[in-house]
């Protein structure tokens, strides 16, 4: 969430909201006549540590009549892309002040782009729209300013209250294009707010906007995992007396509680079945469960006296690490889901805990204790090796995870006292709070949004 | 051949048997400390005032406190009873054995390092330690139910050492 866009920030919790009904938007292609090759643009390599931003314009959006809402509208969405893109970390949005170009006298189809090159964008985006009554029309173009070229031309039709879902899809298109990877800012994120009465689960939008309180037991909440989907969180609950496992369907509110003796704690989902791991100790030791979406036992994928917490899947789900205690200490190790062999991955430090296996398959960012006290999330490869540190003496950072795309990554922090959610690239880059309420957040996890 | 197979199987009924009578055995050592109390009581009673005078009630009543204040404390990452540990454990033995009719649950807890999840399975463990540890002094099983709570509910919210050493506890609490 990009500072400068705190008067916009929502705070206000929507209780029992139900789901959100998008409005119809129409979407339509605009063709240039000028043929664009698909995949042939490397600007964004998201998994290159040394990245350099990417300078993009975008002017104000051009608006029919030029005065009233309707000019209003045209400011507005152009602010909505920025701060869209923005959020990414991968774009640097110039400044409108050092813009040549006026948008109300530029033509949004065929830009100048010697105008925009001279000030140094190399991606440009127009845009242009017509509101009659809350009727919006609107066209939206990405550019080349180097190769002068158009790569992407949406017109969207729909009701301008879904001005914020034309955007946010006209951005997928930009980062598909881009970075090979849609469906983030579709995505939602899932996390843990206290308040006075104890802990309850909450999700907002990947931007931290529209947080809805999901959870209403006054009880102690922790460690929600949403469905792939979008549909389930699965979490711990201390509202049956003790920590017990439930799983919730985010449309209707039905639960399903894992009623066994002991914990259930640490859920994560299997990549696309209706299927979760959790750790169960009612066989008097913690081990890691597959359980069926609606709480049943399944098998058991762990076999060790000590502690095994913690599973997540890679993106096939034929692996899943996990944080064990067998070696002495809580490290990490990976299992394979068919031969159950595992092997340990972590050998720094003796504390790593909080695993979670990147959508992009080749990484694992996890937690890591310091010496001197202190959380810092670090960065593995799937095979143990190429170990790097991403967050560094600001406060304990705990609890990382992807983003569905695999390029960025969410985390909790304490690094202003309180603990809030923050996101950064997946290399570490431009960490910032997510957003803030009363009372602490922790814990997030990131998933794709329901997919409509 | 089949004498040889009776002689074992024989064997399979007696060698568990003489393990049974053993076991009982023990049971019937463990009645003279019952019976101690037994004389304890007649004591009492043969004082001139009330079944229990003041100063044995308020013995019993601090006895029960302590039962309930003080805790277990446990080193960073671990679920291993130390010495203290053991000591305090042995004093709550000798409580619960004196009260039988009394039902604890105890709960284990961790200092906020560390992540959520791994720290509410911590906390079991320390609880669970607890509870078997005194199962081995003879407290019965039933009496006694574990919950963890992980890091989620501090006596000290200070970030120090010394409330990180506090919270990590093994809490007793009468049901």
């Amino acid at each position: 969430m990009v500072d400068s866009g705190n008067a916009g920030c929502r705070k206000t919790l929507v209780a029992n909201r139900s789901p959100l009904v998008w409005g119809i938007i129409m979407v339509g292609l605009l063709w240039t006549g000028m043929a664009f090759g698909a995949g042939n643009y490397d600007y964004i390599d998201i998994n290159n540590p040394l990245l350099k931003k990417v300078p993009i314009a975008i002017p104000f959006f051009k608006s029919a009549s030029g005065n009233g809402s309707e000019a209003e509208t045209a400011q507005t969405g152009a602010i909505l892309l920025s701060d869209t893109l923005s959020f990414t970390g991968y774009f640097k949005i110039l400044d409108r002040g050092s813009f040549l170009v006026e948008a109300q006298k530029s033509d949004v189809a065929a830009p100048v782009f010697k105008g925009w090159t001279t000030v140094g964008a190399e991606l440009l985006v127009t845009g242009a729209l017509s509101l009659n009554n809350s009727q919006l029309e609107m066209e939206l173009r990405l550019f080349d300013t180097y190769n002068e070229k158009q790569l992407i031309g949406r017109k969207y039709t729909g009701n301008v209250k879904d001005l914020r879902v034309m955007i946010r899809r006209f951005c997928n298109e930009i980062m598909g294009l881009l970075t090979g990877s849609t469906g983030l800012f579709e995505s939602r994120i899932v996390y843990i707010s206290s308040g006075s009465a104890g802990k309850e689960v909450y999700i907002c939008d990947f931007d931290g906007y529209n947080p809805t309180q999901i959870t209403h037991n006054q009880s102690i909440n922790l460690s929600p995992a949403m469905s792939h989907d979008g549909k389930w969180v699965a979490y711990t609950s201390y509202a049956k007396g003790k920590p017990d496992l439930f799983i919730q369907n985010i449309s209707d509110n039905r639960v399903s509680v894992v009623d066994k003796k002991g914990m259930g704690i640490s859920p994560a989902w299997v990549p696309g079945k209706f299927e979760l791991a959790a750790s169960l100790s009612f066989s008097g030791d913690p081990e890691i469960y597959l359980l069926t979406g609606t709480g049943k036992v399944i098998n058991r994928l762990t076999d060790s006296p000590g502690i095994d917490v913690s599973p997540t899947f890679s993106p096939d789900g034929n692996k899943m690490a996990f944080v064990s205690r067998r070696g002495g200490t809580p490290q990490i190790y990976v299992q394979n889901m068919n031969s159950g062999q595992a092997e340990r991955i972590t050998f720094q430090g003796n504390n790593n805990t909080q695993p979670e296996w990147s959508p992009k398959g080749d990484k694992i960012v996890y937690t890591a204790l310091e010496k001197g006290g202190g959380f810092n999330i670090c960065l593995i490869g799937v095979d143990g090796k190429g170990q790097m540190q991403l967050t560094y003496a600001q406060g304990d950072n705990e609890s990382p995870s992807w983003s569905p795309d695999g390029s960025m990554i969410a985390f909790s922090s304490t690094r202003e006292g309180t603990s809030r959610i923050y996101v950064m690239t997946a290399y570490g880059a431009d960490q910032r709070k997510l957003m803030s309420m009363p009372g602490q957040q922790s814990e997030p996890k990131w998933s794709p949004g329901v997919t409509n | 051949m089949k004498r040889k197979y009776w002689v074992i199987l024989a064997m399979l009924f007696i060698v568990p048997g003489l393990m049974l009578t053993a076991s009982c055995a023990k049971k019937v050592t463990a009645k003279p400390e019952a019976a101690v109390s037994k004389t304890d009581d007649s004591a009492k009673k043969a004082a001139p005032v009330a079944p229990m005078d003041d100063a044995a009630k308020s013995a019993a009543l601090a006895a029960r406190e302590k039962f309930m204040k003080q805790d277990v404390n446990f080193a960073f990452d671990s679920a291993v009873l130390d010495a203290t540990a053991q000591a305090i454990l042995k004093d709550k033995a000798g409580w619960m054995k004196s009260n039988m009719d009394a039902a604890t649950t105890i709960e284990g807890h961790c200092d906020e390092r560390g992540t959520v999840a791994y720290n509410v399975a911590l906390g079991e463990r320390r609880a669970e330690a607890a509870k078997a540890f005194l199962v081995n002094l003879g407290v019965p099983a039933a009496k006694m139910t574990t919950i963890s709570f992980g890091k989620e509910k501090p006596l000290d919210t200070a970030k120090t050492e010394a409330a990180y050493a506090k919270n990590r506890r093994a809490h007793f609490v009468l049901k």
